[in-house]
């Protein structure tokens, strides 16, 4: 935890925060190219899918990022909650939009993939459905960030929205899997080891790490908006008292 | 305990006196049942399959538009104030007023669903397995609305926010409240491991809603 209590102070955070987000960026760009270059001319075709397998490069990381970034906010709702970390609650707010992002990413990928394979834009299957729930919950909690003015009780409330969709997530993913299933099971986390051959394996990981790593400098590059956004709120307010104190004098 | 069963008695009472509350939302149960009926059209063999679906789905929004009479009133007037500064421990008043929602708002549509299910010719084996399916899970409802409901309480016409945070995380019950209903609406006789997750669902939500609404209760207090 120590870290995390030196981190609390914006300045330090900066000194920080400044060289690392065009480190992490840049390692980004070189891992999605690779990436992306695997992905498209050194991977093989399936066999059964054909090309359009290369989606899955794209749209499988979205959906992890999609799952990793409400994990982030939720556990920086959490310790904006308990210790009261200024810059867990900033972490929180930024992190939503990003997750949405890639919510809608993998959403879309994965609407792109399901038209030549299952023969439609759409299908309530348990997994577009559970994706889809995530969604809104996504955009609730953004919405109640919008609709509260005081920035202290809006980082309480929206950890609040936060920490109950997150409890909530297993349970809504269990229902929807007991409702309706037709996407294909898990098939790279799993027991006894992954099912798709290493030459594919190759690029989802890099695509992986190279999101996971992207996701890290934008993380960085949004707390620093936010930070100065708000002290930029400050300084205006301070001078707009400075001025009409000078006016009434 | 005292206070527990005051407030349930208080917000019931509120509930049924004229513009309280319970025969607006009873209505709206019936308008969305008629509304669903007609875009559907007159065809009876079709109504009778999505008759309990439907009276789900009524159910859930009606439960929706009601949430933010939970706490509104009460924080308007400041008798809100009061309940969070007299009470030993403001997490059961939260689940007091949970359950009032409950009784006022959910139990009326309850009652109301026969006759509905009849105009909507549900199959006669799917009455006591959809009465049952909402006597389980409409409290999950109001627990889990009373969270949103205490969440945007300091903010003034709250209900669409409400219903766009609270809307998702129906959706378990949903589920599992209409495999059952549909289950036994079908002849199935196993409907009940559905119940039983509705089940599960309704008594986790029991725990979650106290805890999370007094918190953003106290937060918007103070």
């Amino acid at each position: 935890m120590g870290v995390f209590y030196e981190l609390a102070n914006p300045e330090r955070f900066e000194r920080i925060a400044k060289p690392l987000q065009p480190a992490l960026t840049a390692i980004a760009v070189l891992l999605g190219g690779a990436g992306l270059y695997y992905a498209l001319f050194n991977s093989p075709a399936d066999y059964q899918q054909g090309d359009t397998v290369r989606i899955m490069y794209v749209h499988v990381p979205a959906a992890w990022m999609a799952l990793f970034c409400y994990s982030v906010m939720a556990f920086s709702s959490a310790a904006g909650f308990i210790w009261k970390h200024p810059l867990a609650d900033v972490s929180a707010k930024v992190t939503a939009p990003i997750g949405a992002v890639f919510t809608a990413l993998a959403l879309f990928t994965g609407s792109l993939w399901g038209k030549p394979m299952w023969g439609a834009w759409w299908a309530w299957d348990a997994r577009l459905t559970s994706v889809l729930i995530l969604f809104f919950l996504y955009l609730g909690y953004i919405a109640i960030w919008e609709s509260i003015d005081d920035k202290a009780r809006a980082a309480r409330l929206a950890a609040i929205v936060a920490i109950v969709g997150f409890v909530n997530i297993p349970i809504i993913k269990f229902s929807v899997d007991w409702w309706n299933s037709l996407h294909q099971p898990a098939s790279v986390f799993r027991d006894g080891g992954p099912t798709i051959d290493g030459s594919m394996l190759r690029p989802l990981f890099l695509m992986g790490a190279a999101y996971m790593i992207g996701f890290g400098a934008m993380l960085i590059a949004a707390i620093r908006n936010e930070l100065m956004a708000r002290r930029l709120q400050r300084l205006s307010e301070v001078a707009g008292r400075k001025a009409s104190t000078v006016n009434v004098e | 305990m005292n206070g527990f069963l005051a407030i349930i008695s208080r917000d019931v009472a509120l509930g049924f006196k004229a513009g309280g509350g319970t025969v607006q939302t009873a209505l709206f149960f019936a308008l969305t049942a008629l509304v669903f009926a007609i875009a559907v059209g007159p065809d009876t063999a079709l109504l009778s399959r999505i008759a309990a679906p439907t009276l789900w789905a009524a159910a859930l929004l009606s439960a929706l538009v009601s949430l933010d009479r939970i706490f509104q009133a009460d924080f308007e007037d400041g008798s809100l104030d009061v309940i969070v500064e007299t009470a030993d421990l403001l997490e059961g008043r939260v689940l007091a007023k949970a359950i009032a929602h409950w009784i006022a708002a959910c139990l009326p549509l309850i009652l109301a669903t026969p006759v509905l299910a009849l105009l909507l010719s549900l199959p006669a084996q799917g009455y006591w397995p959809l009465v049952l399916s909402l006597l389980v899970g409409t409290p999950a409802l109001s627990f889990i609305g009373a969270i949103s409901a205490a969440v945007t309480l300091s903010l003034r016409r709250a209900g669409v926010l409400i219903a766009i945070l609270t809307a998702p995380l129906y959706a378990p019950a949903l589920i599992f409240g209409v495999a059952a209903a549909n289950a036994g609406a079908s002849g199935a006789p196993n409907f009940i491991p559905s119940l039983l997750f509705l089940g599960a669902g309704t008594l986790f939500s029991m725990i979650l809603a106290p805890l999370a609404g007094a918190a953003a209760i106290r937060f918007n207090m103070s």
